[in-house]
Parts: structure tokens; sequence; C-alpha cells
């Protein structure tokens, strides 16, 4: 009974949410509405790492690779299969998650370094497979076009709006799905096998069969993710997913607290912000091409450290303290 | 030269390992700490060898405080912990294992000849140079921990259950050796032991351990004889 | 025939730069059980490095020394004043598995931030010492040239000399102990921790002569040294992590297989193969191919 209570008022609370930004989504300009969208994308993103590292403890440097396929997928869905751009979406979805659970088969025993290893070979030799095969499209990519909002939204309803709608609802639902998932007994035995492994070996819960699904079901967010952010920017290339993408996610994750998914909106906030941080920080002092590029990397790894360094259990830690 | 150890308290984790511990180990003596599994010896042993910290006490050796100090700098000045048989390391040969606790001695002669002194002792290792570690017997690589140690000359030795999963007669042979090395290399040694009445035997004094604190300290002699003892720790 | 002699020859020479890269990722993973991600930043820095003084003496030479001296300095101050202040600040929750992983991930992002900061993004190229042209044989020119050979010449007595160093020397002797067992080496009076910098210098001077041995037959920037850490990482995972030995063979095999595929296949399948050799290893035997363990060394 207590769980069931606690479901629908986690329920409740995401779809109030959700009304919540559809309110501020008509409140403000069209740029934040496209910023937000990118929130929405990347709070995605970080939240299937939250999944599969902070739940699982497995640690990938390989889910820009992840996203890329979820964003082929459903840029071919679109293009060559002329299907809906919801249901490329789903297809985007279930894609990535096919390659997850293969993937998650073939890494499920590794550990630590070794899986991190692994999947940095994927994230770095994934994008060039895109000049392999003419079919993906080479270096311009695919297109993806999610067509223009309904016309019964009226005329005021614009483009970047149908974006933030289409990107929070859809990055709202995963969310409320994992986080269900993650209060059942599937979270705790998550949990569980993350703490210790053996441990939870002896009660009886198959870590094996448990990896792998976190694989699946982190692989296939972030397939989604990755299908969405091409619906942002409106075509898939090898570009879109470079190795940082992955180090950015990460680092989203860590800063957030990677054990928790309560302040995962935190780290798809900073990811945006990270850019505009950097560009107003080159408005200000002048910058050369050189500076103007690389700062928001630098700012990324910087932040990445400072979080291991001072809040590797995440923020509510530094809160804690102050107690 | 003494062993002086006042009012030692060690955490393990949540756990109170040793509470109240003092104990004093004078020059040349041979000293037996004796307990059930759990009882907190090793423990003792890792923090007076520097691998463990302490939460509360003092332990000098010579009238200098060695607690919290690094493990290297505690081997340097002449205090050798040796660990079971399981401290050989597999990889390496006997020769080399051999050479590690000499390799920061300057003089290279006197390591030389200690390595020497050691083989004499224990003639096994001197045909066994140049195999690894890990293929010798339990016994022959007690031998190898404890020869280890003496090339570093040490002035205290801490011996960490060196008759561990060994047979009877070479443990025997262990104790024997351990005490004739005494004599031999003026040592100070403390030896802790599941193994009670072998430990006690070639003990001068003897000090019993019990979920973390003395609950008895006496010569060893004595305690061989205490009924209490003879039941609760000999089996008679 | 001379397209074996060719293909056989390149892979000699690319599997030395990865035993170079896998080298170094062994000598930290020993010494320290961290998989040091930084180590495509420190040695991209330490070519650029070179470069400068390249630039400024003219000498391939001069750079090539002081890139190396550079690489293990730099690889020396990472583990005094980055990973030990980590080591020891981050000890509860289950982040301690990834956190150092994290940290050098970290490190690497910023490691080329900086260098694109004052170098810029653009290309650079460092010319070869030698000839980068083809050796005549029989009549026919062949894919190695005067600068591969001296890539495998370089590549071979640095191993020669690291193996002499290992296990012929004291010091090589504290180094294997305080990998093996760093309580024991500890309890024999050993300085474990400055070993394990020692550990650390070496494997970025490892890295200092990958980059400037690897660079002139490509160009410089930010990220030229990245795929040559994936690689370095997979060689030393076929060999098994623990071994030098290892390391050096586990890039042959890498080396050859990318190659000789590349060669009689199809050019485009560099980094499939990679990969594929890596999960084949993973899953037949983790432990690596050259090593006796039973397990893998976590």
């Amino acid at each position: 009974m207590h769980n069931f209570s606690a479901n629908k008022k986690r329920s409740l609370l995401f779809v109030l949410f959700g009304w919540l930004l559809i309110l501020v989504g008509d409140r403000v300009g069209e740029l934040r509405q496209y910023q937000g969208s990118f929130v929405a994308t990347y709070t995605l993103a970080i939240a299937s790492i939250i999944l599969l590292t902070g739940y699982s403890g497995q640690l990938s440097l390989g889910h820009s690779a992840l996203m890329a396929v979820g964003a082929y997928a459903g840029a071919l869905s679109i293009n060559n299969a002329h299907l809906h751009p919801v249901i490329a979406l789903i297809i985007a979805t279930l894609v990535a998650g096919l390659f997850g659970l293969i993937l998650g088969f073939g890494v499920a025993r590794l550990s630590g370094p070794y899986l991190a290893g692994t999947t940095l070979a994927l994230a770095v030799s994934l994008p060039s497979l895109a000049n392999q095969f003419p079919i993906l499209g080479g270096e311009q990519g695919v297109a993806f076009d999610v067509g223009a909002p309904p016309a019964r939204f009226g005329e005021a309803f614009s483009q970047y709006k149908w974006f933030f709608w289409i990107s929070s609802l859809a990055a709202l639902i995963m969310i409320w799905l994992i986080s269900n998932l993650l209060s059942s007994k599937y979270g705790r035995s998550f949990r569980a096998m993350r703490d210790n492994q053996v441990a939870a070996q002896l009660t009886g819960i198959n870590t094996g069969r448990l990896k792998v699904t976190a694989f699946t079901i982190s692989a296939g967010m972030a397939g989604l993710a990755g299908g969405l952010l091409v619906m942002l920017i409106s075509g898939v290339s090898p570009s879109a997913f470079p190795l940082s993408l992955s180090f950015s996610l990460l680092t989203g994750a860590v800063v957030t607290g990677v054990y928790s998914l309560k302040g995962v909106m935190l780290g798809g906030l900073v990811l945006v912000a990270i850019p505009e941080i950097a560009d107003s920080v080159v408005n200000r002092i002048g910058g050369s091409e050189g500076f103007t590029a690389t700062l928001p990397g630098f700012l990324v790894s910087a932040l990445l450290i400072a979080a291991v360094l001072f809040a590797p259990n995440g923020p509510g830690q530094l809160l804690k303290k102050k107690h | 030269m003494s062993l002086v150890v006042e009012n030692l308290t060690i955490d393990h984790g949540a756990i109170r390992a040793i509470s109240n511990v003092s104990l004093t180990v004078a020059q040349g003596e041979l000293a037996a700490i004796i307990g059930a599994n759990g009882a907190g010896k090793t423990t003792l042993l890792r923090t007076l060898s520097g691998l463990k910290e302490s939460k509360s006490g003092s332990a000098t050796w010579n009238g200098n405080s060695i607690l919290g100090e690094r493990a290297e700098d505690l081997a340097r000045s002449g205090i050798m912990h040796v660990s079971d048989g399981k401290s050989v390391i597999a990889e390496l040969t006997v020769k080399e294992n051999l050479a590690l606790a000499g390799l920061w001695r300057k003089d290279k002669k006197d390591v030389a000849k200690a390595t020497d002194e050691v083989v004499e002792l224990f003639p096994i290792l001197g045909q066994r140079m140049s195999q690894a570690g890990g293929s010798l017997s339990g016994g022959e690589r007690q031998m190898l921990a404890i020869g280890r140690a003496l090339v570093a000359r040490p002035k205290l030795l801490l011996l960490d259950e060196p008759s561990l999963g060994l047979a009877p007669l070479i443990i025997e042979q262990i104790f024997q050796t351990i005490k004739s090395l005494v004599k031999k290399m003026d040592l100070t040694v403390l030896l802790v032991e599941q193994n009670a009445m072998g430990a006690l035997k070639i003990a001068d004094e003897g000090i019993v351990l019990n979920l973390g604190s003395v609950v008895a300290v006496d010569s060893a002699q004595t305690l061989l004889n205490d009924p209490a003892v003879r039941s609760a720790y000999l089996g008679f | 025939m001379l397209k074996f002699i060719t293909a056989v020859l390149t892979s000699l020479t690319t599997g030395s730069i990865y035993a170079l890269m896998s080298t170094a990722l062994v000598l930290v993973w020993r010494s320290t059980r961290v998989i040091n991600f930084a180590q495509a930043g420190q040695a991209v820095l330490t070519t650029y490095i070179g470069y400068e003084v390249i630039v400024r003496s003219g000498s391939y030479w001069v750079g090539l020394i002081v890139a190396i001296v550079a690489g293990a300095v730099i690889g020396a101050a990472i583990d005094r004043f980055f990973m030990r202040p980590i080591f020891k600040r981050v000890t509860t929750g289950p982040i301690v598995m990834i956190a150092p992983v994290v940290a050098t991930l970290g490190l690497l992002g910023i490691v080329q931030a900086l260098i694109g900061f004052k170098w810029g993004l653009s290309y650079q190229t460092i010319a070869a010492p030698v000839s980068t042209d083809g050796y005549r044989i029989f009549g026919s020119v062949i894919a190695f040239s005067p600068f591969n050979l001296m890539v495998l010449v370089c590549v071979t007595i640095t191993m020669l000399l690291l193996t002499l160093l290992f296990q012929k020397t004291n010091l090589g002797l504290a180094l294997r102990a305080s990998a093996y067992s760093p309580e024991i080496a500890k309890l024999s009076g050993i300085k474990v921790d400055g070993i394990r910098t020692l550990g650390w210098a070496l494997a970025g001077a490892a890295g200092g002569l990958a980059g400037m041995l690897f660079v002139p037959s490509t160009y410089l920037y930010p990220n030229a040294m990245d795929v040559l850490l994936v690689f370095g990482f997979i060689a030393a995972v076929i060999g098994g992590l623990d071994s030098l030995f290892g390391a050096v063979a586990g890039a042959m095999v890498l080396g050859f297989a990318i190659n000789f595929t590349t060669s009689y296949i199809s050019s485009r399948l560099v980094f499939p193969t990679a990969f594929i050799i890596l999960i084949l290893v993973l899953l037949i035997k983790p432990a690596g191919i050259f090593s006796n363990k039973k397990g893998r060394r976590d």
C-alpha cells in the first residue's frame, strides 16, 4: 500500500511538472524554448548514465555512440521508410536498446577500467562507421525533419515550441518510467548490486542479468535522447556525436550526483549553460579562436574534477556539510 | 630498548578492535600474544608496524613514538613486521624476495653477509634461490618471510601467526628457529599466535588478548600452568 | 610477396608505436590500478613542447629528448599533485571505484583545452629527421621508409632498456615489488609512494617518445593521440595488463591484425578490426592472451 501511494505521489509530481513546463514554455521566447529542448534532451541522456553508472555500477564512456545509433535509426525511419516522427523516436529507442542489449551481454562481466576502455573504443570507432556505409549518408549525414506543429495549435505555435513540447514530453515520460522502476524491487536490487556485488549475488540476485538489463534500458534512453537531439539540429551526422559528448554527459551526471535521479535536471541545465557562460566570458574579455573553441571543454573538465574532488557523491553532500 | 604500549585503542571500521591495551616487551625478550581468532592480535601488530592508524594511546620503541609513522620508515628504523607465508611475493624469485628488505640499505657488503647468514639458517632457501616464491611449500615460504626480514638486521621483530597453515613438524621447526634467533641476533620479538601452546613454550612473557582487551599478563611459564588459560586456549 | 613483406614491416612499425602507449598504460596500471586516460593528453602535450623546441632549435633530436624528459616530469607531477590528493579525498561511497578514472578523464579534457588555447586548433606538422620515402626493393618502392626503420629501432632500444631496468636493477626490483604487493614493499622499507611516482614518470616518458615518433607521419593537433590511446589500451588488454612483455606482444598482435586486414581486405576496417579483437579477447581470455593469470587483476 505504501508503495502505491508513493507511486501516485510521484506520478502527480510529474504531471504537475509537465504542466509547469508547458506554462513556462508559453511565456519565454523562442531562444529559451530551443535551449529548453536541449536541456530536456541532455537531462534524458544524463539520466541514462545515472541509471547505468550510478545504479548498476557500470561506467560507460560510449553513450555518445549509443545516442548516435538511436539518432541514425530514427533519421533513417523518417527519410527512407517515411514513418511518422513519433514512430521514428520509438524506433530510435528500440534500436538503441537492442544495441545496448547485445553490447551489455558482451561487457557484463567487465568492470571498472576494462568497461571504461571498451566503451571508449566504441565511442571512438562508431562515428567512423557512418563513412563506410553510404546509406548512412557519410559526412553530411541524414536529415531528420519532425515536421511543423499541427495546424490546430494555431499560428503562434512556433517550431521551437513544438521542439520543446516533444522533447520535454519524451524526457518526462521516460524519466517517470525509470523512476518508477528504480523505486521498485528492481531499484533495490540495483543498489544492492552496486554496493556489494558478492553480497548481492549471495542473496539470490542475478547480477549478470541485472547488468544487461541496466545496459539495455540505459541504451534505449540514450537512443531516444539521440533521436531528440538530431530532431533539434534537423539532421544527424558523424560529427554530432563526438567523444567529448560522452565526457560532457558523464560530467553532468557526476555534478548532479551520479547515484540518484533527484537532481538530474540540474545536469542538463549545466550542460546547456556552459556554452552560454563560455560565450559571455569570451564576449567580455575577448579571445582568440582557440580560446572560444576550447573554453567550454575546459569548463566541463574543470567542473568534472571539482565535482569529484569536492562533491563526489552529489551536491547533496555539500548541503549536508553545512549542518 | 624496549617496546612500550600504553592504553592503545584501535578501531577497525565501526568495530573497536583493541581497547586500552598496555604491554611491555623488554629488550631481548620474546613476548607472545595469544588469543582466539578475532581477538584483535593482527590489528595490533599492523598498527605497531605502521600499516594502520590508532585511535588513541601510545606506543614507543626505544623511547621513540612509533604511532602514526609510515610503515616504510618504521621498517628502515629496525622494526620488521613478518606476516604469515602469504607475505612472500609469489611472482618474484626467492633471491629477489630476500633482497627486498636490503634494497634501501647503503652497506651492500653487509646486506650480502646478512643474506648469507639467512641462507645458512635456512639452507632450503639456498637451494631454491632462482625459483619463484609461489612455488615454495608453506613451511619454506614462512622461512623465506622470516629470512627476508632478517636481511634488514632488525632490532624488533613483529611476527604474525607464523604457524598458520603449516604442518605440526614444520611448526615445531619454525618455533625453535625463532627462539634461537632471539639470542643469536640480539632481537626483541613480539609474537602473535593462535597456536597458544607452541608460542608460550618458547616465550618469556605471555599476554592473553580477548575481544580486544588484555585479560592476562604473566611469564609464559605461569600462563602455561594456569588452569583457566589451559582450558580456554590450550585445550586441556 | 612484396605486399606481404610490406605488410609485415608496417605492422612492426605501427605495432611498436602502440607498444609505447600500451607500456605507458601498463606501467601506471601496475603501480596505481588506474587506467590513465590522460595519457593521450600528456603525450600530445609533450609533443607540442617538442614541436616548440624544434621550431626554436631546428633539431628534431633535441626536441625528442626534451619531449621525453618533459613527459617524465609531467607524469611525475600528475601523480604527485593530482592523483594522490584524489585518492586521499575520495575514500567513501560507491564513487571510490570510478573516481580516479573519472579524474583522469577530466584531466585529459583540461590538458586538451589548454593546448587548444595556447597553440590553437589548426594542424601543425613535425618533420621527420630522416627520409619518409619508402625504400626501393627489387625496383619497386615499398611502404617502409628510413623513418619507419628509425621508429622500430628507437622502440626496440627503449623496450630493451626498460626490461633491463626492471629485471636487472634494484630500482626495477623495487618497482616490481611495489606493483605486486605495495604492503609487503612498505614493510620491507621501500618508499612505495616515490616508486609509484617513478612509474608515472616512466609512463610519461614513454608517451612523450610515442608522440614524437608518431606525429611526423601525421598531423599535430590537440586530439592527435586519442586514437593511439584507444589502440594502446586495446593492446594492453590483449597482452594482459600486468606485464611489459604482454604490453608489447599485445601491441604487435594488434598492429599485425590491423595492418594485414587493411592491406588485404579493406582499408576501412581499422576500427572494426580493433574493436572485434578487443571483444574477442575480453570474451575468451579476459586476463589477456599473454598473461598466466586465471581471471582479471582488477
